[in-house]
């Protein structure tokens, strides 16, 4: 759909076409007639591109900087170390794409070939998507409303030519809005095995987190568990010291509270962020560092969780 | 909407700051927070200062009614209640927050903003416009990944014809209370080189401090409460830098 106005009722409002508001919109036929209402076709459309990816995990949370995007090219990574292992990470944050930096691609083109767009592979075996590859400089903004962002959304899930998948990790932006219900719906008739949710130790963070759970209950998305990030920092010095302070008990007193499973706690350290800016793999820079071995076995559990999941065909994720 | 002076609008507003970034988590809402207490205390003639996200009646902090805020966590039933919305109800909101609201008489609104380049943004600079905000405090890291955000957010600024008070680099650094060593936890330096790459202002680096963290959490004011804190000095910079601008006035 094109651009809505400023004060759009919705397009599956009863006011639909009706409203003041509505007088010269572009979309006012379509929407007065009910068929902007009706289902999206692309919602089969995507269904069946997804055939092709066996699991879908979203990276979520409700707070911003925690640590979705490293978290979400990390977990790439680590499925991607088998070669056997066919991985695609989908970067869904339209106005602050960070993937193509942390993955070392910035600077690659999207290309289209008959089949759709081809997605820039890091390595054979690890597929890469996300609008920093379609901008020309790394000043441009990307100031679009909700309509235009869903519109790329449908996009990226519909057009691109994944191939056969075992993983598709799509990565999202904070927050409980446009993308987020996009993802969701579009994705619907597929089925995604669940939300990965991260979060820092402190209450300030944990608010957020707590109402995209909730957020998860709503749109009925399984929810495979939560990662505490930067949790805990040792001073190289005197190996004490932490910043980001769990005052009210951190991950592990919300997971029990609202019965969610907990899937590990990474700590921070500073060749975290290193790595991310060089847009190089933290495992291969930091082998043995606490916070790889964090982030190994969360993989791991993820692992576990999406082959506990029920087989393709069955619909988990409400409409 | 047309900028009428009816009350209850911002035509009683002095001066106007929005708190940007193009990224998430870098402290736009902290760096809103100090400047608001920061504002708060200089303000000799113990003027009114409030910080507004979104809302009707103010809520006051202190008893001095000195600062009030406004935000959607007050409309909720409940503070685990997510707000499901797409673009279009979000701006609807806003649009009320900015002229539904009896602000009265203001020397500082602070407005707080999540990261991005959309809806809110748009739907705020739109209906702030007819009260020319003094400018945009843009709030990045030092690190390559929130800098490479934080551009984009600069160009949006120019687009919208915008003025860029400056940009702060906030989490530089880590000076460990035990023993003083200094760890680059995000790098450092980032925010300075941006804010010189893209012409505009640099107004100061801010380090990591638990202290300011556990203020932060507990509700506390940090500018009261830790005057020895390292943040401290970079925060008062940054308030007197926006106060060399825009003083407090005698009205």
């Amino acid at each position: 759909m094109e651009e809505v106005p400023h004060d759009c009722p919705g397009v599956s409002s009863a006011q639909a076409g009706r409203g003041a508001s509505c007088q010269g919109c572009p979309n006012q036929g379509l929407c007065a007639s009910g068929a902007a209402a009706a289902p999206d076709p692309a919602i089969e459309e995507i269904k069946e591109k997804m055939k092709t990816v066996k699991h879908k995990i979203l990276v979520l949370s409700g707070k911003g900087g925690v640590g979705k995007s490293t978290f979400s090219a990390h977990l790439a990574h680590g499925l991607a170390e088998d070669e056997n292992t066919q991985v695609a990470l989908l970067d869904i944050d339209i106005c602050g794409p960070s993937i193509p930096k942390i993955m070392g691609l910035e600077g690659e083109q999207v290309h289209q070939s008959g089949s759709g767009w081809s997605p820039v592979f890091l390595e054979d075996n690890l597929g890469v998507m996300s609008v920093g590859f379609l901008l020309s400089s790394p000043d441009d903004a990307v100031i679009w409303r909700g309509p235009k962002k869903n519109g790329m959304i449908k996009q990226f899930l519909r057009d691109v030519d994944w191939g056969e998948v075992d993983y598709l990790i799509v990565d999202t932006p904070p927050g409980t809005s446009d993308e987020h219900l996009s993802a969701v719906q579009y994705l619907a008739a597929a089925h995604i095995d669940g939300a990965v949710i991260i979060t820092t130790p402190q209450e300030v963070s944990l608010q957020d987190v707590r109402k995209e759970i909730n957020f998860c209950h709503k749109v009925k998305l399984p929810i495979i568990g939560v990662v505490e990030n930067m949790s805990g920092f040792t001073c190289p010095k005197c190996q004490e010291s932490q910043i980001f302070l769990p005052t009210t008990g951190g991950a592990e007193v919300m997971c029990r509270d609202l019965k969610v499973p907990l899937l590990g706690k990474v700590p921070l350290d500073p060749r975290i962020g290193k790595s991310c800016d060089k847009g190089e793999s933290f495992f291969a820079e930091a082998p043995d560092s606490p916070a790889t071995l964090a982030y190994r076995s969360i993989i791991q559990r993820i692992q576990e969780s999406c082959s506990l999941r029920q087989p393709k065909g069955e619909n988990l994720v409400g409409s | 909407m047309e900028a009428a002076a009816e009350p209850g609008n911002l035509a009683g507003v002095r001066h106007i700051i929005l708190v940007l970034s193009g990224k998430g988590g870098v402290g736009k809402s902290t760096i809103s927070t100090e400047l608001a207490l920061a504002l708060r205390h200089a303000g000799k003639k113990g003027k009114a200062v409030h910080q507004c996200d979104s809302g009707w009646v103010p809520v006051f902090v202190d008893q001095e009614q000195s600062i009030s805020l406004m935000s959607v966590g007050f409309l909720l039933e409940k503070p685990d209640e997510a707000v499901v919305w797409r673009g279009p109800k979000k701006n609807a909101l806003i649009k009320q927050f900015v002229s539904d609201v009896a602000w009265g008489q203001l020397d500082y609104l602070v407005v707080d903003t999540p990261p991005g380049t959309s809806d809110e943004h748009m739907a705020v600079v739109d209906a702030l416009r007819p009260y020319s905000p003094l400018g945009a405090l843009v709030v990045t890291t030092p690190q390559a990944v929130s800098v490479g955000d934080v551009r984009r957010e600069l160009t949006f600024c120019k687009k919208v014809g915008l003025r860029v008070i400056g940009v702060v680099e906030n989490m530089s650094g880590f000076v460990c209370p035990h023993c003083e060593e200094c760890t680059n936890i995000f790098s450092r330096g980032g925010g300075e080189e941006l804010a010189r790459h893209a012409g505009v202002p640099f107004l100061g680096s801010v380090p990591l401090d638990p202290e300011l963290t556990r203020s932060l959490e507990e509700g506390r004011d940090f500018i009261q409460g830790f005057p020895e804190s390292p943040a401290f000095p970079a925060l008062s910079c940054i308030a007197q830098k926006i106060l060399n601008e825009a003083p407090v006035g005698l009205s």
